[in-house]
């Protein structure tokens, strides 16, 4: 920190300025608070459907996921908490990672992730619960 | 990656204890960080001892008697005494506050520990460079800004109005909020800090302002707004017993609701 300061000329001001606001993070900040929220309401229901699941066969989790609440309380929790943990990562990696091409690297991997394993659980639900 | 390590050339070696001051009968021991830029040594924590019942009961007034009557080379800001000015802030005994408003009979569990405010260059001993802190109060234009023509007499507010304004107005600018967040550690090139966020906030909350929106612009940001995560210490740190996470998250929920 002192070192980057040492080695520039720019005013203090110039610095802290910089290249000015981005105007955003909002979006993020309260879509974090949604996805929260949301996951609140769904944990208990998605414990629920998790303790019906444990101990049944495909066909009989296919037969529980086939009904369209229940479907759709997986879906949501998923759809939540894969974006919730994006931008919770995203969060960490701003926090702590300050070499610019690994912070960029980390977060289109961040990315990544969370779309990989939303698209895999929602593939899986769908298989399930519609027994395609 | 953030640095979770001193630099070797920071980290604290040895220190000189001073002798206790003859025919004191009671004393307090001051163990007082140290470090001297012209001597290229790494810092130091010296011990002294100070008779306390020849110098008033504050922290600050133990490090006076140290320069007076020890040690002259002793360095720190200090300046009005009794809380107004902000320039002794430090590190006693583990939290950021002033010396002048902190008692030494408040530090419990024998050595009175003094260090720095963390996290940032220091200038020389307990002095640190607090030029980056400034101009973070600076970029966010703590003035009043308007369009409208300025009235023949002042501008007017409401009582309702000036009283939302109560608990940022008190801020001193000591910095012991900003260097005791962790968030503005790991990121003070680009996190403004809960004091320049708190007269931000002032700022917005003001209401002869007409500026309002373009302040909000300046600040949503999700380096120098959003690094704020809520973790508290600088409510826990402010020895005005102000709460900038508070200012903070007023900041936050003005932003969501100009966009919902």
């Amino acid at each position: 920190m002192s070192n980057a300061r040492a080695k520039s000329m720019r005013t203090p001001l110039g610095r802290v300025r910089n290249l000015g606001a981005a105007h955003s993070g909002t979006g993020d900040f309260w879509r974090q608070r949604i996805t929260a929220v949301a996951m609140t309401l769904l944990i208990v229901p998605v414990v629920v459907v998790v303790i019906m699941l444990l101990g049944r066969n495909q066909a009989g989790a296919a037969q529980i996921l086939g009904s369209l609440p229940i479907a759709l309380i997986m879906l949501l929790f998923v759809v939540a908490s894969c974006w919730h943990m994006k931008i919770g990562m995203q969060v960490i990696i701003e926090d702590y990672v300050h070499t610019e091409s690994l912070k960029l690297i980390a977060i289109m991997a961040n990315n990544f992730f969370a779309v990989t394993v939303a698209i895999a659980s929602i593939y899986a639900l769908i298989k399930l619960s519609t027994g395609v | 990656m953030a640095e979770f390590a001193l630099p070797k050339n920071s980290q604290i070696t040895g220190g000189k204890t001073w002798p206790k001051p003859a025919g004191a009968t009671e004393v307090r021991e001051f163990r007082v960080y140290r470090w001297n830029p012209d001597d290229g040594k790494n810092p130091s924590v010296d011990t002294y001892y100070v008779d306390v019942n020849d110098c008033g009961p504050m922290v600050l007034d133990g490090l006076i008697w140290i320069k007076n009557h020890i040690d002259p080379s002793l360095t720190f800001r200090r300046s009005c005494r009794e809380g107004v000015c902000g320039s002794c802030a430090m590190n006693i005994d583990g939290q950021n506050t002033l010396a002048c408003t902190r008692s030494m009979h408040d530090v419990k569990d024998g050595a009175v520990k003094i260090n720095p405010l963390p996290h940032q260059p220091v200038v020389k001993d307990l002095v640190p460079d607090l030029t980056n802190f400034y101009a973070q109060y600076a970029s966010i234009e703590p003035w009043l800004k308007t369009t409208t023509p300025t009235p023949q007499k002042e501008w007017k507010q409401t009582h309702e109005d000036r009283e939302k304004l109560d608990g940022l107005y008190e801020c001193i600018l000591c910095a012991c909020c900003s260097t005791s967040c962790p968030s503005y550690w790991w990121n003070s090139e680009r996190y403004l800090g809960p004091a320049a966020l708190l007269q931000a906030t002032r700022w917005v909350k003001d209401s002869r302002d007409e500026a309002t929106g373009e302040r909000l612009d300046n600040l949503e940001d999700p380096f120098r707004l959003y690094r704020c995560h809520t973790i508290m210490n600088c409510a826990k740190a402010c020895p005005k017993g102000l709460n900038p996470a508070e200012a903070i998250a007023e900041l936050k929920l003005k932003l969501v609701e100009r966009q919902i």
